[in-house]
């Protein structure tokens, strides 16, 4: 579209950008460079340097075990990296602790769903909000007029933003006792309930049937239109990857092996060799 | 619809507990209840207080910790202190309620010493620390003769009435029942529930889990506080560790997390033992199976099943739009 005429070149690290002309401001809204972890005596991951920009959506794949889902936890300090450096709008993540890296601006989803089973959608999401609830213990322990407010208030965002997944209806529900389908996309939910700069999602479409894989997809591109934020996610279902990823890196025994886009990393041999070649044998 | 189930569900416990209160208040000012009963009103409403403070820990944070009576005994012993020094000074209704708030703030300020080196351990080596702990406290208390030593401390203004307990008890229940439905509540149980998650949705671990133990440690202390004021006088064997694993049980049988339960197991679990006596020797084996029958109706797939369709009954009563949440749990279990 017009996007063109708001556009200016990045400046900070180009070389790393997977395509550099989506990036809108004058900063990547993530910047890794010289990302790095070992456990024990195995690197995992090494020299793992990306930079992804403002509402990019951006793949991370790799076969099974490349490292992905731990470049994903040392994103958000889940583990700490042994080497590198990550800044979020140019403010380094280092020494944070995980919820102060979402305070920060970034929010993910987990491979193994991690959610609150025991609880209603409506809390889980609102949990997720916990942050942006305005009162404090006082008003939580008296239930005073501004707790009923804030409850209030965040009822109303909640279900907007289940509706984004198409799960206003399932609010009431216990989120354990979800179909797998629904509690991914909750997962999705309560992490874009952060209010995040860019949300991370660990595969998922996992499990999910082909024509969920399709509203998930559309799911994705509607959150990322109207909140404008940037996306990061791990994927073996290629369909998915390559509809709707702008620009993809790929990841194989912890070190990247290309970055493109998605026409370029479909026709790059050492890729097919390693993940695609591999997948096909 | 959901906030509306959730209040209706306070509002019983809230009219259980009051009807309940109101109706032993009367009975016993026309003098209806025999001495052995009246003996009991205090010391079960100390022990739904108990347990309702540490349902905070044990049912909405999840961690199990065994050194509950502890913080008991710093509230009682604090709370008498006050009381003896302030007993010709103050009158009484002045006194009481800021003997137990004395009480319950120091216990909470131990609730921060003990919890902030504990807070890494999780689990056993938490259990283990805080039982540890409870008896290092009592030990400490042992021995220093400012407090009476094993034969206790003597003294304190018989203060703690029936009406006064009950009270407490339904403050106790205001702040854990509002607590549960608050951000601060939903965090907490967030901790429980996925400890990963909760940080990643920007969850202060720290900050949640200490408000968790420091929320426990005051009502526990404030429970210390009306215990002293109910005996002629405290010994620190009373606050040993058998008495953290009695407060331990009851929350367990009351099912983790419910409030309500806690009340009912409280008032079950001390009533029991009181009325088993005439049985002697079998007393204990009673008291077991009891305690056995309880713990299978509350975690027993099939007394959950039942448990289960009597409640999808009664809200089916209610609303008939309730089949849709129905028909989503069916759709996991497949
Ligand atoms: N906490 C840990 N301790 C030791 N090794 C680990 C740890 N976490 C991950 N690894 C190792 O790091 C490597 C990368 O694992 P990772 O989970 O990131 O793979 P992945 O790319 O996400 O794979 P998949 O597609 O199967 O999810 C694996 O060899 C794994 O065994
Ligand atoms: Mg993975």
């Amino acid at each position: 579209m017009n996007r063109s005429v708001e556009r200016t070149p990045m400046v900070e690290v180009p070389s790393n950008a997977i395509i550099p002309e989506r990036d809108l401001g004058k900063m990547p809204v993530l910047d890794i460079r010289h990302l790095g972890i070992d456990f024990g005596g195995l690197t995992a991951v090494d020299d793992f340097n990306l930079t992804v920009g403002r509402t990019e959506i951006a793949g991370l794949i790799g076969p099974n075990g490349a490292g992905k889902t731990t470049v994903f936890n040392m994103l958000t300090n889940v583990y700490q990296p042994t080497r590198g450096s990550i800044l979020v709008d140019g403010n380094a993540t280092q020494g944070k602790s995980t919820d102060q890296v979402v305070k920060m601006g970034i929010a993910r989803t987990f491979q193994n769903i991690r959610l609150f089973g025991s609880m209603s959608v409506m809390d889980n999401v609102k949990i997720g909000m916990h942050t942006h609830i305005r009162y404090n213990l006082f008003d939580s322990i008296f239930h005073t007029p501004r707790y009923h407010k804030g409850e209030k208030l965040s009822r109303a965002r909640v279900l907007e933003l289940l509706d984004v997944f198409g799960m206003a209806d399932m609010a009431n529900h216990v989120a354990g006792s979800l179909p797998y389908g629904a509690q991914r996309r909750l997962e999705i939910v309560r992490a874009l309930a952060t209010e995040p700069k860019i949300i991370l999602l660990d595969e998922p479409a996992a499990g999910m049937n082909p024509s969920e894989t399709a509203e998930l997809m559309n799911n994705i591109r509607t959150m990322r239109d109207e909140f404008k934020i940037s996306v990061m996610l791990i994927e073996h279902d290629m369909n998915l990857v390559m509809g709707i990823c702008e620009g993809i890196c790929v990841l194989n025994y912890g070190r990247i092996i290309a970055k493109g886009t998605p026409e370029e990393i479909m026709s790059n041999p050492e890729v097919i060799e390693a993940y695609l070649g591999k997948k096909g044998a | 619809m959901k906030l509306k189930k959730a209040t209706v569900n306070k509002l019983i416990t809230y009219l259980m507990v009051i009807g309940m209160f109101t109706a032993i208040y009367i009975l016993n000012e026309g003098g209806y209840l025999s001495r052995q009963l009246q003996k009991m009103l205090v010391p079960i409403c100390i022990n739904i207080i108990l347990a309702i403070s540490l349902n905070i820990t044990v049912g909405f944070l999840g961690e199990l910790t065994l050194g509950h009576a502890a913080f008991m005994s710093v509230g009682a012993y604090s709370g008498c202190l006050f009381s003896i020094a302030m007993k010709e000074t103050l009158p009484m209704a002045a006194r009481f309620p800021l003997a137990m708030l004395v009480g319950g703030l120091v216990a909470a300020v131990f609730g921060i010493l003990v919890g902030i080196p504990v807070l890494r351990l999780r689990g056993d080596y938490l259990a283990i620390v805080t039982l540890a702990f409870g008896e290092i406290i009592r030990n400490v208390i042992l021995n220093i003769d400012f407090f009476g030593g094993a034969s206790g401390l003597k003294g304190t203004p018989r203060d703690s009435t029936f009406l006064i307990a009950a009270i407490v008890v339904l403050i106790t229940m205001f702040v854990a029942m509002n607590l549960q439905s608050s951000r601060h509540g939903r965090a907490i149980m967030a901790i429980r529930d996925n400890r990963i998650a909760a940080e990643s949705a920007g969850i202060n671990l720290t900050y949640y889990k200490l408000l968790a133990f420091v929320l426990a440690a005051f009502f526990a202390g404030v429970a210390g506080v009306l215990y002293g004021h109910n005996l002629a006088s405290i010994t620190p064997d009373k606050f040993d560790y058998n008495r953290s694993i009695e407060i331990l049980v009851v929350v367990v049988l009351g099912g983790l997390g419910s409030v309500r339960g806690a009340i009912i197991a409280a008032i079950i679990m001390y009533i029991l033992p009181e009325y088993l006596r005439f049985m002697k020797d079998y007393r204990m084996l009673i008291y077991s199976i009891v305690l056995i029958l309880m713990m299978l109706l509350n975690s027993s797939p099939a007394a959950i099943a039942i448990k289960t369709r009597i409640r999808e009954a009664l809200s089916g009563v209610f609303k008939k739009s309730k089949k849709t949440a129905i028909n989503g749990k069916g759709g996991s279990e497949a």
